[in-house]
C-alpha cells in the first residue's frame, strides 16, 4: 500500500510542528514529508486540504467487555469502533469476565487486539489492581506488567480501603506504572443513580454526592504525597472540587494526573429529565458549574486527556427503569466531535491543544513511546476533517452497542480514517 | 374542557387551569358520591389495567373503585419489587399488556421515572399512581381539593409539609401543584431526611415544628419508614416523635386552628398523635373521599379526551 497524503495540516505536539505538508507513506513506513511533493507513481493520492493529519489517537479509559461480555462489545467491534472514531491505540479496561487480573487474560486481550484487526487498533489492557477486582488483595502487579499491563485499575469500582491503595501506590512504584482510580467513596454512593443536587431533588431520584469523588480523590492525594514515588491518575474527573485537588497536587509537584470525558463537558444533570437512561453513566452527569470546571481544568491543563469512558451495554439492559439501569454509554465514534463542537469552537482550547489530549498527554499517562511523525518511522496517524458537520445517528456506529444520549446531535468535525503501519481504516 | 396532556405523569409543568379543571370535575363527582347510586357511565367500554408494582392497599382500592364507578372495565396486576427481578422486563410486560387492548394504564412503581418510560412504550393514557420518590400526582390533587374546599382558594394558603421530605413523592407533587396554585409552602423535618438545594424549589425550609406552626394554615404530616432508622437516618421513633411528631400540646400554641392533613397510613403516635388524627381539624377522612373523586375527575378527563 502506498499512499500521498496531499497538503493536509500536519499537526504533531510532539515535535510543535503545525503546518501543511505532504506525505509519502510506503508500506507502513513515512517516506518522505514535504511541501508540494510530487506524485510518485502508484502511489494512491488523497487530497488532505483543509484536514489534519496527527499521530494516532488513543483513548485510555475503554471497556472492550471481552472476556465475558461479548453479548455487548467484543474486541473485534470495539476496536472497529475506535478505528471509526480515529483512534489507532485503546487501553481497556479490566472490569471483564474474568478480570484482566492474570498474566494471561492480560496476553488473550493483547494477543486478541492484534489478531482481530490485523495490527489496525492498538490493544493495551489495564490490568486490575486488586484480584479479581474485589480490593482485598493485591493482584500480581509485577507480572501484570511483564505481561504488557499499561497501568493499574479496579476500575467500575474504587480502591476503597486506603490500607490496600496505600499498599497498591507502593508496589505498583516499582514499575512506574500509574494506578487509575475510579474515585468514589462507596460508602456515600449507595443505590445512587444521577447526580446529587437540585435536579435529584426536583426528579426524586437517589444520588451520588459529589463529595464521594472528591473524598476519595482528596485521600489519594494524602496518601500519594506520603508515597511520592507513585503515580496517580483520576479517571474520569468530573467536580469542580476534584479538579481543584488536582490542580493543588499538581503545583506541590506530585505525580497526579487526569482524564474527563467528554459527556462530562458536554452534558448537565438537567439531561437526566425524561429518564433516558443513556444519560446514566457513573460518574454522573454534574451541574453547570462542574461541566465548567471540566472545560476550563482541559484549558490550564489540570486535566491531561480526554478518555471516554466507553461503556457499552445492549439496549434490551438500558431499556429498563432509570434506577435499574446500567451505568454507562459508548463513546468512541462521539469523542472528537463532541471535542471539537465544545471546546475547540467554544474557544476554550486550540485545535493543536485538543490534539495534545488525544495523543501525547495519554500516551505519557500510560507510558507508552510518542508516536513522532518523521521520514523512516512507522505510520500512526489519525486524519480529521475538523469543519466536516454531521449528525450522530447510533445506527451507524461500529460499535455493537448504540447506548449513546448524543443521537440526533449536530456535532462539528470528524475522523477521516487512521492508518496504522500497512493497516488503514477510512470512514465512508 | 380537556387536558394539555394525555397522561397525568406527575404536577411539575401541569397548569394552573389544568388543575383547577380537575378539581372542579372532581367535586361534581363528589356529588355523585353522596348518591345512593354511585355510578356513572362515561368508561364504560373501556379498560383499564391497575399496574402495581409496589404493594399498596389503600391507593389500588381507591384507584379500582373509581374506575368502577366511572363504568370502566377493571384489571388488577400486583407484582413486588422491580420487574427486573422477576425476569421479565417493564417494557414486556407494558407492551404485553398493551396487545391485550388496554385504554388506560394507572402505574405504581418504586423506580423514579417509571411511569414516564411507560409513557413512551405503550398508546394508552398513563396515570401515575407513585413512583420511586418522584411524584403522587393523585394525591397532591386530593390534597388541594381538600384544602380548597376548606379555604375556598389555595391562593396564598400557608401549607407545612412535616416529616421525610427527602424519600416522599407526596411532598414533591405537592410543592409542584401548590406552588403553581399561588399557595406558600415549607417543609419542616429534620436535616438528614432533607434533599439537597429544595429551597430551590421555592418552598422555606424548617427543622424545628415550633418555629413554622405559628404561620401555617395547614400541616401536611408524611409518614416516617421505620427503615429510614436503620439506615441511620435518625436515631430513634421516640427521638423522631419528640422533635418532629405534631402533637396537640405543639399545635395548641398556635394562634388560630391548625388543619391537620396525612396521606395514610397513619404511625399515631409517631409522626402524629392520636387526638389530633382523631381531632375537630384533622381532615383525614375527607381526604380519602376527595381522593375517590379526585381519581374519578383524571381518569374521566383523560379517558373521555382521546
Amino acid at each position: 500500500m502506498r499512499l500521498h497524503l496531499k497538503s493536509g495540516r500536519l499537526i504533531d505536539p510532539n515535535t510543535g510542528k503545525d503546518e501543511v505538508m505532504d506525505l509519502l507513506i510506503s508500506d507502513g513506513i513515512i517516506e518522505r514529508i514535504g511541501k508540494n511533493l510530487a506524485s510518485p507513481r502508484n502511489y494512491n493520492v488523497m487530497d488532505l486540504k483543509n484536514k489534519v493529519v496527527t499521530p494516532g489517537f488513543i483513548d485510555i479509559h475503554v471497556h472492550l467487555r471481552e472476556p465475558g461480555f461479548e453479548h455487548k462489545e467484543t474486541i473485534a467491534t470495539g476496536c472497529a469502533s475506535a478505528a471509526a472514531g480515529g483512534f489507532t491505540s485503546v487501553c481497556c479496561m479490566p472490569n471483564t469476565n474474568p478480570a484482566i487480573d492474570d498474566e494471561s487474560v492480560v496476553r488473550y486481550v493483547r494477543e486478541s487486539g492484534k489478531r482481530v484487526t490485523g495490527g489496525l487498533v492498538d490493544v493495551y489492557p489495564i490490568a486490575a489492581a486488586t484480584k479479581g477486582r474485589k480490593g482485598e488483595e493485591l493482584a500480581p502487579i509485577a507480572e501484570l506488567a511483564q505481561a504488557g499491563a499499561v497501568a493499574f485499575s479496579d476500575d467500575g469500582a474504587p480502591i476503597a480501603s486506603a490500607e490496600m491503595m496505600r499498599r497498591i501506590l507502593e508496589y505498583s512504584s516499582m514499575f512506574g506504572l500509574a494506578v487509575i482510580q475510579h474515585a468514589e467513596e462507596p460508602t456515600l454512593t449507595k443505590g445512587g443513580a444521577m447526580n446529587e443536587g437540585f435536579q435529584s431533588t426536583r426528579l426524586g431520584m437517589p444520588a451520588i454526592p459529589p463529595i464521594a469523588e472528591e473524598l476519595m480523590v482528596a485521600r489519594d492525594i494524602i496518601l500519594l504525597r506520603y508515597i511520592p514515588k507513585a503515580k496517580y491518575h483520576v479517571a474520569h474527573i468530573s467536580t469542580a472540587q476534584t479538579i481543584e485537588l488536582v490542580r493543588r497536587g499538581k503545583k506541590e509537584k506530585l505525580n497526579i494526573t487526569s482524564e474527563a470525558a467528554p459527556h462530562h463537558f458536554t452534558l448537565t444533570d438537567e439531561a437526566v429529565e425524561g429518564f433516558d437512561t443513556n444519560t446514566k453513566m457513573n460518574p454522573p452527569l454534574r451541574s453547570r458549574d462542574d461541566v465548567e470546571a471540566v472545560k476550563q481544568g482541559l484549558k490550564d491543563g489540570t486535566i491531561d486527556a480526554i478518555a471516554t469512558d466507553h461503556a457499552p451495554h445492549t439496549i434490551d439492559e438500558k431499556e429498563v427503569e432509570y434506577t435499574s439501569a446500567p451505568f454507562g454509554i459508548v463513546g468512541l465514534e462521539t469523542a472528537f466531535g463532541l471535542s471539537l463542537t465544545e471546546l475547540v469552537e467554544k474557544k476554550y482550547i486550540t485545535l493543536y491543544q485538543l490534539i495534545e489530549k488525544f495523543t501525547s498527554s495519554p500516551r505519557r499517562i500510560v507510558r507508552l513511546p510518542q508516536i513522532i511523525i518523521e521520514e523512516g518511522a512507522g505510520a500512526n496517524l489519525t486524519l480529521l476533517d475538523p469543519e466536516k458537520q454531521w449528525t450522530v445517528d447510533v445506527k451507524a456506529f461500529l460499535s455493537k452497542s448504540k447506548n449513546s444520549p448524543f443521537h440526533g446531535r449536530r456535532l462539528r468535525g470528524k475522523a477521516l480514517g487512521i492508518i496504522n503501519g500497512t493497516q488503514t481504516f477510512f470512514c465512508e | 374542557m380537556k387536558l394539555q396532556s394525555r397522561h397525568l405523569l406527575g404536577l411539575e409543568g401541569v397548569s394552573k387551569e389544568d388543575i383547577n379543571l380537575i378539581l372542579d370535575t372532581a367535586e361534581s363527582f363528589k356529588e355523585v358520591l353522596g348518591r345512593p347510586i354511585k355510578k356513572v357511565p362515561p368508561l364504560q367500554g373501556k379498560t383499564i389495567v391497575n399496574l402495581f408494582f409496589e404493594n399498596s392497599t389503600r391507593t389500588r382500592i381507591s384507584f379500582e373503585l373509581a374506575e368502577r364507578r366511572l363504568s370502566a372495565d377493571v384489571v388488577n396486576f400486583a407484582a413486588g419489587g422491580s420487574s427486573v427481578s422477576k425476569g421479565e422486563t417493564l417494557k414486556d410486560t407494558a407492551r404485553n399488556i398493551e396487545a391485550m387492548k388496554i385504554d388506560m394504564v394507572v402505574i405504581r412503581h418504586s423506580s423514579t421515572g417509571a411511569p414516564h418510560f411507560l409513557s413512551r412504550v405503550v398508546q394508552a393514557n398513563v396515570v401515575n399512581a407513585g413512583d420511586g420518590q418522584h411524584e403522587h400526582p393523585t394525591q397532591a390533587l386530593l390534597d388541594m381539593m381538600t384544602l380548597r374546599e376548606k379555604y375556598g382558594t389555595l391562593e396564598g394558603l400557608r401549607v407545612c409539609i412535616v416529616g421525610d421530605i427527602l424519600h416522599s413523592r407526596v411532598a414533591r407533587s405537592n410543592i409542584f401543584g401548590l406552588k403553581t396554585m399561588g399557595a406558600e409552602v415549607s417543609v419542616c423535618g429534620p436535616e438528614t431526611l432533607m434533599p439537597r438545594c429544595i429551597e430551590e424549589m421555592g418552598v422555606k425550609v424548617y427543622n424545628k415544628l415550633e418555629e413554622i406552626i405559628p404561620h401555617v394554615d395547614a400541616l401536611n404530616v408524611l409518614r416516617i419508614q421505620l427503615e429510614r432508622q436503620k439506615n441511620g437516618l435518625f436515631p430513634s421513633l421516640r427521638e423522631y416523635h419528640r422533635y418532629f411528631g405534631v402533637t396537640k400540646e405543639k399545635v395548641d400554641r398556635a394562634p388560630k386552628p391548625i388543619t391537620i392533613m396525612h396521606p395514610g397510613p397513619i404511625n399515631r403516635d409517631v409522626e402524629l398523635s392520636a387526638d389530633l388524627a382523631d381531632g375537630e381539624h384533622s381532615v383525614i377522612l375527607e381526604q380519602v373521599t376527595n381522593g375517590e373523586a379526585v381519581r374519578m375527575s383524571v381518569l374521566y378527563l383523560l379517558g373521555t379526551s382521546n
